[in-house]
């Protein structure tokens, strides 16, 4: 071959400025492959943290692909009972089948128009299978579709059935948690609907927007905590007295007066002299009142925030945001209120059973959760959910403090219903007004048990029953009973 | 016996495809890097034997899956074109690169291969449209090498480009919100993809000539026009390209790293106010920094891009089992998450993967180009071909903001195709010219070498 302009060549060889060019384009190559490297890096963590979640979406229609290959796995309570599964027919119809009816309405949820409860949040896996490559084949071939995943729960079904017995009629809510691991053993919410019908019912269920039966009020009821409330101005008055609570004294004589501002005990009732035990363990509102006034606005209102009000609680349950308000524009009325459970304070159920879990389990805040693990057709487990850390939501002493506190509830006070000789229970009463008329109030209780060594966790809340004492106090000794065998 | 085999089929391909994928890419990646000739054309070779059976399994899995067989005529049909080209361009043109040319072959069957999927009439008019952009393309290298007045003709790539581009905004023919295409007896053409091939050569022609601080910016002000008209025509993507090509290109000619700064400063000045200005520039950056507040306006496209990937996974749905055609617009700017879905992340990074050896191997060639102009030709297609790339794979995944350009050679669209079909075969047949010179050179030093001994 001749060469063609040797003149060209000689002059671009020989200069830097080739060698610059060079450079340049290496440079050019990196910074390119280091653009891509950062969206491989990207894509792949999407891919692996976003194929559950995004799956659920209601704009995602790929379900419809699994709804022709997979038959919907089995949900199962934490003793091994099924309480959904899909159900096939001789002519092939697939119906999806709740032995329980109504009783896990909320928990357990629906599948049909929309979604709820476990039906919702283990979607994917419900609808995904782990049939192996020859299982596959031979149902491809049989034209059978595959087993999607079965979902075992944390719910417990002889404690859930206790506390459907005996809410009855009543509107309200039962959270039962475990207190080490925040595992959800009981998640009840009255009213409720059948999820067999819900198809059939959704009419009838939607229009009634009073009733609203579709909402879970064990996760998302937001209701005044009343004097459960108490157990909060409490925490921050040791915060701010330390060891110096035991010197408390107030002298009660029905009710107390600030500004023009009057706050009565519950019938009126004169408690006479008390220390900080007392007033707590009798639920005198004019001793909380008291605290309350004396306390630090800007420390209660940032206890109160660490102790999740106003903000999300750690959980991947569906859960409604509690609210309370304490600072630099509440007035001294706002105060008297918020000290005991009442004015604008809001709180979830689950809230008030997470605290009380923190409280039980020295401190420390687990987060709740209704899923224990995901098994395929054989009983392989293919994910397992771990007990994990909401965080330290108060120290030790304060954990024991309360915990002292709540013992004397039961000791002493509002709780004697549930002495017995078996196992120490701790918790607190409540009677939350959100009119002014007393039969129109809210009965709580919040307590767990055994109170030296904690295992469970009962909060419940019977609305529009009267006062806590009376009607939630049964059931909670009815729920541990039943949970230590004594029943 | 059949039925069982049908249902392996389905079942184990796309784990096949996947594995299959991974070798041919690092085949790839080792034929980049390697200097032994021999260790080349094996893997090269290899490569080739790879390609036919990966498009053989994805086809058989189609017509498997949809139980129809002009699936398998249509592999027939592709294949045969793919060794063809293959053949008769080692044959005439010995000095063109194998890399290249197998690269090109893969990403332009998997093209077909996936918009088969999406739409079996498109496949087939894409199938023709490559057929017809091949027999143009065998002769450019050709040209090329025997055509001399490139660096002469500038001013008429500029007028030519901006005249095209003009015409287009001013007849308004309004596609998706965009007036970027060009409809003529039926046939839809989108000249911004030609007109970066002129665009190229006008700068590199012009920056050889003169590149002192006055004429770049002159130069500036051309290149300015041409990303002022696609803005204007809604042609987001080409304009990002066009902008970014001609400040690599300034640095390589220049070789002053202050332009970078400028270009750097400017671009986001332009940004600023392109988004002030423009709703449908507004609206995209809404939709990528928010799209599940706005999941049913305008962000459905992205979010249903988002879905169709997670739903993916690492191995895919396989082909035809996953539901791409939800997306709107999948087989032209989200063909990336049709690919996703359906092939799987492994395949699809693979494929990136690819498209990267593809461009550091355009690189490569153009640093071992002695002639200025050709090698910033080579060196801005290289760069607009791998940023075209990153723009479109960045959108579907919501690593940039979506701007809605073609993923070359594989998303449907004839002018896509044909211009990168033309910018690959410029490619060729600028290194088949330079290893003409190159050899040259080499007589040359060898004589010199033995004088001095």
């Amino acid at each position: 071959m001749k060469i063609k302009k040797p003149k060209l060549i000689q002059q671009y060889i020989d200069s830097s400025a080739r060698n610059k060019s060079r450079f340049h384009i290496y440079i050019t190559m990196l910074v390119f492959s280091a653009l891509f490297f950062g969206m491989f890096v990207y894509l792949t963590v999407f891919v692996s943290t976003s194929t559950v979640k995004l799956y659920n979406n209601s704009y995602n229609n790929r379900q419809e692909i699994q709804y022709k290959n997979v038959t919907r796995g089995t949900i199962y309570s934490s003793d091994g009972e099924v309480l959904a599964e899909t159900r096939t027919d001789e002519n092939g119809n697939e119906i999806r089948y709740y032995p329980y009816g109504s009783m896990f309405a909320h928990a357990v949820g629906y599948a049909v128009n929309g979604r709820m409860g476990i039906e919702d949040s283990a979607n994917y896996y419900l609808m995904h299978t782990g049939a192996s490559l020859s299982e596959r084949v031979s149902n491809g071939i049989e034209n059978v579709k595959n087993p999607g995943y079965n979902v075992k729960s944390t719910l417990n079904v002889r404690l859930q059935k206790v506390a459907d017995d005996y809410l009855g009629m009543y509107n309200g809510a039962v959270v039962v948690s475990e207190v080490k691991t925040g595992r959800i053993l009981v998640n009840l919410s009255h009213p409720d609907f059948n999820p067999a019908t819900i198809k059939e019912d959704w009419g009838a269920i939607t229009s009634d927007p009073a009733n609203s039966q579709l909402l879970n009020r064990a996760t998302q009821g937001l209701y005044p905590p009343g004097s459960t409330f108490k157990m909060i101005t409490a925490l921050e008055y040791y915060r701010e007295n330390g060891e110096n609570w035991r010197d408390y004294h107030y002298l009660c004589d029905g009710s107390i007066t600030h500004d023009d501002y009057r706050v009565s005990c519950i019938y009126g009732t004169v408690h006479g002299e008390l220390d900080l035990l007392g007033s707590f363990a009798r639920s005198c509102n004019s001793s909380f009142v008291n605290i309350g006034l004396s306390l630090d606005r800007n420390n209660w209102s940032k206890t109160m925030n660490d102790l999740y009000f106003n903000r999300p609680l750690p959980t991947d349950l569906l859960s409604g945001v509690s609210s309370v308000y304490v600072g630099t524009g509440s007035t001294d009325y706002d105060i008297m209120q918020t000290s005991i459970g009442q004015g604008r304070t809001t709180m979830t159920p689950l809230h008030l059973n997470m605290i009380t879990q923190a409280i039980a389990n020295k401190g420390i805040m687990m987060q709740p959760y209704i899923i224990d693990e995901i098994v395929d057709e054989d009983g392989k487990v293919i994910r397992n959910y771990e007990p994990k850390e909401a965080g330290r939501v108060m120290t030790e002493q304060e954990a024991a403090f309360l915990t002292e506190l709540m013992i004397d509830v039961v000791k002493e006070g509002t709780g004697r219903n549930l002495q017995n000789d078996h196992y120490t229970c701790a918790g607190k009463t409540g009677t939350a007004e959100f009119a002014n008329d007393l039969n129109e109030s809210h009965a709580w209780f919040t307590a767990f048990a055994p109170a030296e060594d904690p295992e469970i966790c009962v909060t419940i809340i019977i609305e529009k029953a009267g006062t806590g004492v009376e009607y939630a106090v049964p059931l909670a000794k009815r729920i541990f009973n039943t949970y230590f065998g004594l029943e | 016996m059949q039925i069982a085999l049908r249902f392996y089929v389905i079942e184990v391909s796309k784990y096949v495809i996947t594995l299959l994928m991974v070798l041919y890419t690092s085949l790839a990646v080792t034929c980049n890097i390697t200097r032994n000739k021999k260790v080349f054309s094996v893997c090269s070779s290899f490569q080739s034997g790879l390609l036919l059976v990966l498009m053989f399994l994805c086809f058989l899995d189609m017509t498997f899956v949809s139980g129809k067989e002009e699936y398998l005529y249509l592999f027939a049909f592709i294949t045969l074109f793919l060794f063809f080209m293959i053949t008769i361009v080692s044959i005439i043109y010995d000095r063109s690169d194998r890399q290249l040319l197998n690269n090109m072959c893969m990403l332009s069957g998997l093209g077909l291969c996936i918009v088969s999927r999406l739409s079996f009439a498109k496949a087939f008019r894409q199938y023709i449209l490559t057929l017809v952009s091949f027999a143009f393309c065998l002769a450019i290298p050709f040209f090329i090498d025997r055509f001399r007045y490139f660096k002469q003709l500038l001013w008429v790539y500029a007028i030519s480009g901006l005249t095209i581009l003009s015409v287009v905004l001013l007849t308004e023919a309004k596609v998706n919100g965009a007036n970027i295409t060009f409809t003529i007896k039926g046939i839809t053409f989108q000249p911004s993809e030609f007109v970066k091939i002129l665009f190229l050569f006008f700068i590199a022609a012009f920056l050889c000539k003169y590149n002192s601080f006055k004429w770049v910016f002159l130069s500036a002000v051309i290149a300015g026009l041409h990303v002022l008209i696609l803005v204007l025509s809604r042609d987001l993507g080409s304009a990002v390209i066009f902008f970014v090509t001609y400040v690599l290109i300034v640095i390589i000619a220049t070789h002053n790293y202050w332009y970078l700064l400028t270009g750097v400063l400017g671009g986001s000045l332009a940004c600023i106010v392109a988004y002030k200005v423009f709703d449908h520039v507004r609206i995209r950056v809404i939709a990528f920094t928010d799209p599940w507040n706005y999941i049913d306006d305008q962000a459905y496209q992205i979010t249903q891009s988002l879905f169709a990937i997670s739903n993916g996974g690492w191995f895919g749905t396989g082909l035809m089992q996953g539901r791409p055609t939800d997306i709107p617009f999948v087989d032209k700017d989200l063909v990336f998450s049709a690919i996703c879905e359906e092939f799987g992340l492994i395949f699809a990074l693979c494929l990136l993967i690819l498209c990267l050896c593809v461009f550091c191997r355009m690189l490569m060639l153009a640093a071992n180009i002695a002639d200025k102009f050709y090698q910033i030709v080579v060196y801005g297609i290289g760069i607009m071909y791998i940023f075209q790339v990153f723009l479109t794979v960045g959108g579907t995944t919501k690593y940039i903001p979506l701007t809605g350009v073609t993923l070359p050679l594989i998303s449907y669209g004839g002018s896509s195709v044909m211009a990168t079909y033309f910018m690959f075969f410029i490619v060729q047949g600028i290194v088949i010219k330079s290893s003409h010179y190159m050899t040259g050179y080499e007589n040359k030093k060898a004589e010199a070498d033995t004088t001095v001994y």
